[in-house]
């Protein structure tokens, strides 16, 4: 048995990690980057940067900005297209051995379930994650992510393309996060991850001009961390598949308030940028804090918030 | 490349003036490493943890025994906190980072122009040049500055490297060329001569110098600034667009911790 095992986590879809800790998608390129830093055979998953059907460029700058802890950031989804990723990106993910979970966005559902359908055959992939926070260009740029209906119609059509388990990663920037979440779950998701960046926007008093060139942006960091907090409780309260934890994750302590909440694992962001290693010192934490409490499994601390 | 990750120690901390500091850390692991334009993500954050991110400084000297400097001026919270570091105290760093300047491998006449704390990446380039097997023909400094206090300190080490000159030009004419830097060029450099130029400071002289190089046909690089988040090519936040003519030219923007922060002056969209 020993400290291995204690620390594996089933995510859903018959996907089981060797422990809780991923990285979330744009905050840790494709896993390369990050190959001084920590031992990439350590994390639980590596959540590569979006990927779209055609390369894109991304925003004019400036991109990102600094805010009251945590940061915006309008990259706006640069990234190098399916093919060059599967071509130029894969080999190295695919010698590390951890599970790659490729993140996905597109512009239409027709896109998302192409993109679905490409990676179905590209060896070593363990999931896709499905970003639903893009704008559904034919429907007058709403984010997919904010309409349940949407958001249900996008999760089946990626669903029929895959055989692949299907992460249906939330927007925040919604009324009720819990009609998305179901929207998924009776889409056919096998595991929800939330929250995605909030959108927020950054002012120059003095010029009175916007500090992203895209003028809004989406909010990371620590500020955010209760947000999501209340969203991932509310959310495992209202599903039955796994839920995956982001938002503001700098400690092992954050990690573990998560999984309180109800995450069965969670996603390491913007504390990647902060410190590249931050993702290893968590899964080191965590494997104290199983020791010290005792316990067979991480995954009987998973949901267990009193509010007695 | 293999940049990594410590905690480094502070040796010194001189104060240049006011608001300037010079630095100077215990980073056997990264000064081994480092070469001229090239530089180091710092924290620069209190017990909080705050401001999040860390604050990009170019590498400013390297030593054989371990020694790394950075010279920033203090305009925020990030190098308010560096300004106030004392002897023994311990920062992290990540680096050393992001593409140099090149060095001629032939001899050849070579301009330096520095702006404000655009300076500091260019004394280690200059001490690189001079310690390089390769005897240039000529090494000319320009360094331009608010005021003359800004500029004593790095004008005397400039110039104690020997085997070089070095002219001043200030906003307010307290010492040297009452103007900009740029001003200088015309006069002081051999215009039938062929220049390799190398350049940082504040985007307008870099601009301004740039299109002098072109007017001239002289090869020119350009050291550039970007907000950054992680500098590491992770967050894609540091774009600069491009010209469409250097090193991606199928791509509108360039990242300046990966690509950069060196430039070939042509590979950049001066806008
Ligand atoms: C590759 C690279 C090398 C650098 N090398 C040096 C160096 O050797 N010496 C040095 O003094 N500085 C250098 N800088 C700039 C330095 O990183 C910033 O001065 C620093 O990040 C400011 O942090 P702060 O927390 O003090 O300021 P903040 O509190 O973050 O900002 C204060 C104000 O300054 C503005 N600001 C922040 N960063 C910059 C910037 N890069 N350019 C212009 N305005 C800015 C902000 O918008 C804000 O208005 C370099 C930057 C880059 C990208
Ligand atoms: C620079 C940056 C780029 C991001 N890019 C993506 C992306 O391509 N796809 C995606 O689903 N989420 C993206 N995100 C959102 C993160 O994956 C994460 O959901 C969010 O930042 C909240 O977590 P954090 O506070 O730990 O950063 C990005 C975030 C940042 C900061
Ligand atoms: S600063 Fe993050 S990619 Fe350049």
């Amino acid at each position: 048995m020993g400290i291995d095992n204690s620390l594996k986590v089933d995510i859903g879809g018959g996907l089981q990690l060797k422990n809780p800790i991923m990285t979330a998608s744009g905050t840790f390129g494709y896993g390369s980057e990050f190959a001084d830093y920590l031992d990439l055979q350590r994390l639980g998953g590596i959540v590569v940067k979006g990927i779209s059907l055609q390369p894109r460029p991304g925003n004019p700058p400036p991109r990102i900005v600094e805010t009251s802890c945590g940061m915006l950031n309008a990259i706006g989804l640069e990234n190098v297209g399916v093919e060059n990723f599967s071509s130029a990106k894969m080999p190295f993910l695919r010698k590390i051995g951890t599970p790659v979970i490729v993140n996905i966005l597109g512009d239409s559902i027709e896109e998302y379930s192409e993109l679905a359908e490409k990676l179905n055959v590209i060896e070593g992939i363990s999931a896709i994650e499905v970003n639903i926070s893009c704008p559904n260009v034919k429907k007058g740029g709403v984010a997919f992510g904010t309409d349940p209906v949407m958001v249900k119609k996008v999760t089946e059509s990626v669903k029929a393309r895959t055989s692949l388990p299907v992460i249906i990663k939330l927007s925040p920037n919604v009324t009720d996060i819990t009609a998305t979440a179901r929207a998924a779950e009776d889409g056919g998701a096998d595991t929800i991850s939330l929250i995605n960046t909030l959108m927020g926007i950054a002012i120059d008093h003095r010029t009175r001009r916007p500090k992203l060139a895209n003028i809004i942006g989406g909010l990371s960091g620590p500020a955010i961390k209760p947000v999501a907090l209340r969203m991932v409780w509310q959310v495992a309260n209202a599903v039955k598949i796994p839920v995956i934890g982001i938002g503001g994750i700098m400690s092992t302590e954050d990690a573990l308030e998560f999984m309180v909440a109800g995450a069965s694992a969670v996603q390491v962001g913007t504390a990647n940028l902060v410190d590249p290693d931050t993702a290893e010192r968590i899964i080191d934490g965590i494997g104290d804090f199983v020791e010290e409490l005792g316990c067979q499994s991480i995954q009987e601390i998973v949901g267990t918030l009193r509010t007695d | 490349m293999t940049a990594i990750k410590f905690g480094t120690e502070v040796l010194r901390n001189e104060k240049i003036t006011d608001d300037i500091c010079r630095l100077t850390l215990l980073a056997p692991a990264i000064a081994e490493k480092a070469r001229p334009g090239q530089f180091v993500m710092v924290k620069a954050s209190d017990d909080f943890g705050l401001p999040l991110l860390r604050r990009p400084f170019s590498i400013h000297q390297a030593t054989t025994d371990g020694q790394l400097q950075i010279l920033f001026k203090s305009i925020g919270r990030g190098t308010a906190f560096l300004a106030k570091r004392q002897p023994g105290d311990i920062l992290s760093l990540v680096g050393p980072l992001g593409k140099g300047f090149t060095l001629p491998s032939q001899p050849t006449n070579i301009c330096i122009v520095g702006g404000g704390m655009g300076t500091a990446p260019l004394f280690y380039l200059a001490k690189k040049l001079l310690r390089s097997n390769t005897e240039h023909k000529a090494i000319k400094v320009f360094l331009g500055a608010a005021t003359a206090s800004e500029i004593k300190v790095l004008q005397n080490d400039f110039a104690g490297l020997g085997g070089l000159t070095v002219l001043v030009a200030t906003d307010d004419g307290s010492t040297g060329h009452h103007g900009l830097v740029t001003e200088l060029l015309t006069d002081n450099l051999d215009q039938a001569g062929n220049w390799q130029v190398y350049s940082c400071g504040p985007h307008p002289m870099m601009k301004a110098v740039a299109s002098y190089c072109f007017a001239r046909n002289w090869s020119c690089q350009v050291s550039l600034e970007t907000l950054m988040a992680c500098g590491i090519s992770a967050c894609l936040g540091c774009a600069i667009r491009g010209s469409g003519q250097g090193v991606d030219s199928n791509k509108p923007y360039l990242h300046v911790c990966k690509d950069g922060p060196v430039f070939a002056a042509g590979d950049v969209a001066w806008e």
